[in-house]
């Protein structure tokens, strides 16, 4: 059991390639963090160096009370689950599980007893004589958290755990995950590109973008308030509405529509000063022909279903597109004249830079 | 009649691979072996004239040691050295390999033989066996390490890092995850090297002195008669003798690993 601490770490390839720039983060004990990004911003170098598997150019880390920031991966009693698992092949089950106890010179009784009642936890007491290719994905993933948990770490690291599954077994391994690591209570820092993944499993989520940190928060907070530009177009399994607008006065314009009031609506604050923002809301958070400060009226173009509902794209006579969710049987046909509102407490305004105005 | 012209060829080039194998299986045999290949009287005369040969069976032996040492010090050497280019990024890697493997064709070769024979003479490592196992590692080593680490890379770099993550030495990771995986390659290269010095000869006969130190392919060159002729009831008993090892190797290898062990694992 221990928080991660990382201070002003940086990792910096040779050819001066910044992986990460200066990053700081807390992880608490016990939590299920997700280190949540595009490929390439720097998420899987930061588990890595979490891991030791890569050095620090400069920064430190903390596991607890220990600075790891030079011991071998081997001295930081961590351990990792990588996207390919990485079981040995040439190792039965038991094998593959016991190995860290190998390492640690735990005798062979001693070993194989331990990693039987690992496997058995993982409802793998069946498949303990097999070697790996013999097992599923679903299978093998199990083998490799049991792997991991045998030795016992102060910090589990997950690379991309969903990723090597197919996409029924996907949503069962997000729930299992989810509840293996409340059941152990164990500090669990996982990295995946998929926000619904993050979203679905993690007590707290990081953000990144090119090295850097863009937001922290509760899958909540990041869904419900992206701190900027970018974490709203990340975030959200439909894309979010974002249109230009000007402020002025706190007053807000978009396009010829009726200034509205954004200072009293709480979407800006009195002291956000004049200038071209982007109005943003989610599909989610649209409503269709109801009456509203800020609405936009358009034709509907098309609509999708999504099972339960349906989301529709409405074009404004402005030649924008805005997309809303709405109830199954409730949708209006394509080419109907529809007013879409977003929810007066989900607009966000984001400045000129792309951050929020109210954060 | 282009297919009769083709058929015909094909049973020439049959004739020419063939008659040889025949001669080594049936001139042995035979009381008064000649050059051509004949119906032998089964004879076993030339296999007790062999075993009175003062230096044939101890040639055996001694080309036992050098393609065992040779072959241990080769798969050794070779893994260490393959695992270590596989792994470590150093500037020029693969100008170093395709340069070593140019190399050792030379360092075995015809060429290079008076240069290793001075140095070999300097360390006083002339008529000793150990000289021998030395300069055959030396030219086999490069093309081993070649072969060797194509099997390395083949290898998922999480499975080390993995090991890694739990606490293995590199020496831990190479001995549990990554020598197990690479087996087939290993096996490979030892029976490469095993084959490539059972059949030796120029080494062994500029590096040698000793007669009960020569390995079978050189005694092999000594066994003629007074008069300067081959001795070949001697000579080809011995052939056989020679080349049963090399059929035994073969058919245990096949059996051990169905001929399936290149180009690397498929599980």
């Amino acid at each position: 059991m221990a928080s991660i601490r990382i201070d002003g770490l940086s990792k910096v390839y040779p050819g001066d390639v910044t992986a990460i720039d200066g990053l700081e983060l807390t992880v608490a004990d016990g939590s299920f963090f997700a280190l949540l990004g595009p490929s390439g911003c720097g998420k899987t170098t930061l588990l890595r160096t979490i891991a030791g598997l890569e050095e620090a150019t400069d920064g430190a880390i903390h596991i607890g009370d220990r600075d790891v920031t030079r011991l071998t991966p081997g001295d930081r009693n961590v351990a990792m689950v990588f996207q390919d698992y990485a079981l040995f092949p040439h190792m039965s089950v038991t094998d593959n599980i016991a190995y860290p106890l190998r390492i640690k010179k735990v005798g062979r009784t001693e070993r194989v007893a331990k990693a039987a009642e690992t496997g058995e936890g993982l409802g793998l007491s069946a498949l303990m004589d097999r070697r790996p290719g013999e097992l599923s994905g679903g299978q093998q993933q199990r083998v490799a958290l049991a792997r991991a948990m045998a030795c016992q770490p102060d910090v589990f690291l997950l690379d991309e755990p969903l990723s090597n599954l197919d996409a029924r077994l996907r949503l069962e391994a997000r729930t299992f995950l989810k509840r293996l690591q409340r059941d152990l209570d164990v500090t669990t820092v996982f990295v995946t590109h998929d926000q619904s993944e993050a979203l679905a499993m993690a007590d707290q989520i990081a953000v990144m973008e090119a090295g850097r940190i863009r937001q922290l928060g509760t899958p909540s907070e990041i869904f419900r308030r992206p701190a900027n530009t970018f974490v709203a177009n990340f975030i959200g399994s439909t894309p979010m509405n974002m249109l230009p607008g000007e402020l002025v006065g706190g007053k807000l314009r978009v396009g010829d529509r009726e200034p509205v009031d954004a200072v009293a609506a709480g979407w800006v604050g009195a002291d956000s000063g004049d200038g071209a923002v982007t109005v943003a809301f989610r599909p989610e958070y649209a409503r269709v022909d109801e009456a509203g400060s800020l609405t936009f009226e358009g034709e509907v173009e098309t609509s999708e279903n999504l099972g339960a509902s349906v989301l529709i794209t409405a074009r404004t006579h402005d030649d924008h597109r805005v997309q809303a969710v709405v109830p199954e049987g409730a949708e209006p046909e394509p080419g109907a004249a529809v007013r879409v509102t977003p929810v007066p407490g989900r607009v966000l305004v984001y400045d000129e830079d792309g951050e929020l105005l109210v954060p | 009649m282009g297919r009769l012209a083709i058929t015909a060829f094909v049973a020439a080039a049959i004739a020419f691979w063939a008659l040889p194998m025949l001669w080594l299986v049936t001139a042995p045999f035979n009381s008064h072996p000649g050059l051509d290949v004949s119906w032998p009287d089964w004879t076993l005369e030339n296999f007790r004239k062999l075993s009175e040969n003062p230096y044939a069976f101890s040639s055996l032996k001694n080309s036992v040691y050098l393609a065992v040492g040779t072959m241990l010090g080769v798969t050794v050497m070779a893994a260490l050295a393959a695992y270590s280019l596989s792994r470590v990024r150093i500037p020029g890697r693969n100008t170093i390999l395709y340069g070593l493997l140019l190399l050792s064709s030379i360092v075995t070769g015809t060429a290079a033989m008076v240069p290793i024979f001075q140095l070999m003479f300097a360390l006083n490592l002339v008529d000793d066996r150990s000289g021998v196992i030395l300069v055959l590692t030396g030219g086999l080593l490069p093309a081993a390490i070649f072969i060797l680490k194509d099997f390395m890379d083949a290898t998922p770099k999480s499975y080390e890092e993995s090991a890694r993550v739990f606490g293995a030495t590199p020496l831990q990771v190479l001995r549990h995850v990554v020598l197990p995986i690479v087996r087939p390659g290993l096996a490979t290269i030892a029976v490469w090297a095993l084959v490539n010095v059972w059949s030796d000869f120029l080494t062994s006969y500029i590096l040698l002195r000793d007669p009960t130190k020569l390995p079978a392919g050189v005694v092999m060159y000594t066994f003629y008669s007074e008069g300067g002729q081959a001795n070949l009831p001697l000579i080809s008993a011995f052939s056989l003798v020679y080349a049963l090892p090399v059929v035994a190797l073969y058919l245990f290898v096949n059996r051990r690993y169905g001929f399936r062990f290149h180009g690397g694992i498929k599980s």
